[in-house]
């Protein structure tokens, strides 16, 4: 055993056991963030606050929801909502928060793809970053089926359903999936248990390990500019804090990332106390019934645009069936995102308004996104449904093209020096 | 091998225990999400249809799902396949979910058609897909004929034939 000295302070003490004032000179107060960044840098600590205020909220309303067909409405709609001591401000915190964890997620996405930080080295942080969206995609889903009304259960239905087109053993898993013939007990406590241990679980590692993989390529800037973070350093460290293009990332960056939050809570907590039926479908205050189809099932906004996607493929094509169809650009919309950084050729890491054709894709894929989750709430009849086969369409097109615009871009740029 | 020493094979050793472990246990994990026993045995329906009345639709629920029967006016011609003859009625039995994404289509009576309001998908009488996403027509679930009885689940003659047709 190694040889303690008596400590002369607590801070000391726990410096010896734990080395915890190098701990946080790695972590905090020498973790270097660059200056030249604006506000839409502050989403990563935004959602890290979001995630664990689910976490709170998600632990007070464990406490009193049953995982059972015949006990979940009423524990969530009577008991939390009437009779728990502020049960309704936990449920309408993991309603709203849910719902708005995502508006946060597809900004910091798209501010990553707009400031091209998934590449030349970001590669890892990109893909870490993609499989929370996808971790958090699922525990939205499972989470959604727990209140037990009738979107719950006809979302579950629809989303297990599509499983079973996968070739083979499609039949199977979905009944596997289900752990029934129908969306039934042993699927509600099943999901009950992936939203509240497993997928959780899966987050936390994934976060852990996003932050780690953001250590050694950095926090891109707004220019997508290089630099020598360690040179930077020394220079602040010196005593040039003005001339260091970084700051320590505590105090100085989150200082800036604490207004941000509180900006962000104000507009939160309104929607948590004055607006937040828009969490909260009416339809999904009927109780689940296998035998009444809602008149017309959609999903909650964030996943609007891959439902449209899917749902836009109506009719057959070369044989093809337009459920198949539908299921392969499904697929393809779910995995695409996740593959950007080998999509864009261009080893150009610049804003989009500084790349001449990038900048287009980007404003063209979002205008895009929009008029498909626009569109996802709708009913597919008539010109609806050829609005949605052509923004679905015009989807696929503008992720196939990506890799030759930006090849073009490049030679662009290449033949102009 | 590779490595022919005591430390290499012991490693092997280790491997192979491990590696029939974790195949165990997957298999143990998959079979604990397998539909219980209770509920692959639950259940045979049974219908009586002596009662139904023509073009109104009767909703009895098998294994959780719902199903269609629905008893031909006189002049609803059956179809060679799909049709199945109690009695001396022709009758329209079917799983009452749209061949699309699942959904519970609806009948409407004065036009003779099974509409599905989630995806537009439409049927005819008999559960053939007549427009919108739905791939193939409404699926027949096994059953067996019994006097003025049917018996949902169980496969009778009547069943078998239709299926060897398809």
């Amino acid at each position: 055993m190694a040889e303690f000295k008596k400590a002369g302070s607590m801070l000391e003490w726990f410096d010896q056991r734990l080395g915890v004032i190098n701990f946080t000179k790695v972590m905090m107060t020498e973790y270097w963030i660059p200056k030249n960044i604006n506000f839409l840098w502050a989403m990563g600590v935004l959602l890290t606050m979001l995630f664990t205020m689910l976490l709170v909220s998600g632990i007070f309303l464990l406490m009193y929801y049953k995982p059972d067909v015949n006990m979940a409405f009423d524990s969530v709609n009577y008991t939390i909502m009437q009779e728990v001591a502020y049960g309704w401000l936990f449920r309408h915190i993991h309603a709203v928060g849910a719902s708005v964890v995502f508006l946060i997620i597809y900004i910091h996405m798209f501010t990553g793809i707009y400031y091209g930080s998934y590449k030349k080295g970001r590669e890892m942080i990109w893909i870490s970053g993609m499989l929370l969206f996808m971790l958090f995609s699922a525990e939205g889903f499972s989470g959604y089926m727990l209140p037990w009304g009738q979107m719950s259960y006809w979302a579950a239905y629809v989303i297990t359903e599509i499983f079973g087109g996968i070739p083979f053993i499609g039949d199977e898993l979905v009944v596997w999936i289900r752990g029934n013939f129908y969306v039934a007990d042993a699927t509600l406590t099943r999901f009950f248990m992936l939203h509240v241990l497993l997928i959780p679980l899966a987050i936390l590692g994934a976060i852990v390990f996003h932050f780690y993989s953001l250590r050694f390529p950095h926090v891109n800037n707004e220019k997508g500019e290089f630099f020598d973070f360690e040179a930077e350093e020394k220079k602040y460290l010196a005593g040039d804090k003005k001339g260091s293009k970084v700051i320590p990332f505590w105090p100085v960056f989150l200082s800036k990332d604490v207004f941000v939050m509180g900006v962000f809570l104000i507009f939160f907590f309104y929607l948590v106390f004055f607006h937040y039926s828009f969490a909260m479908d009416p339809i999904n205050f009927d109780k689940a019934d296998g035998l009444k189809t809602p008149a017309h099932i959609y999903p909650e906004w964030y996943f609007l645009w891959s439902y449209e996607v899917l749902r836009g493929w109506f009719f057959e094509i070369a044989g093809i069936s337009g459920k198949s169809l539908g299921l392969m650009a499904f697929g393809f919309a779910n995995v695409i995102f996740l593959l950007i950084p080998w999509l864009d050729r261009s080893p150009l890491v610049k804003p989009a308004n500084q790349r001449p054709m990038f900048k287009y894709w980007f404003w063209l894929m979002i205008a895009d996104l929009m008029v498909l989750t626009e569109f996802g709430k709708l009913p597919p009849t008539g010109p609806n449904a050829w609005v949605g086969f052509g923004a679905s369409l015009t989807f696929l097109v503008l992720f196939l093209s990506l890799p030759i615009i930006t090849k073009m871009e490049s030679k662009k740029k290449a033949g102009g020096k | 091998m590779m490595d022919e020493s005591r430390r290499g094979f012991i490693g092997k050793a280790f491997g192979a225990v491990a590696a029939a472990g974790g195949v165990a246990s997957l298999i143990a994990m998959k079979k604990t999400w397998d539909p219980l026993p209770s509920v692959m045995s639950a259940g045979y329906t049974t219908v009586d249809v002596s009662g139904l009345e023509a073009n109104k639709l009767q909703i009895s629920v098998w294994r959780g799902k719902p199903v269609f029967i629905l008893k031909y006016t006189e002049d609803m011609k059956p179809t060679d396949g799909r049709s199945v003859k109690v009695g001396d009625h022709y009758y329209a039995v079917m799983i009452g979910l749209c061949t699309h994404l699942g959904c519970i289509p609806g009948y409407e009576e004065d036009k003779k058609m099974f509409k599905c309001a989630c995806h537009g998908g439409e049927y005819s009488p008999d559960g053939v897909n007549t427009f919108g996403p739905p791939p193939r027509p409404l699926d027949i679930p096994p059953f067996k004929i019994d006097g003025q009885t049917l018996v949902l689940g169980e496969e009778g003659p009547e069943y078998k034939k239709m299926t060897a047709k398809a």
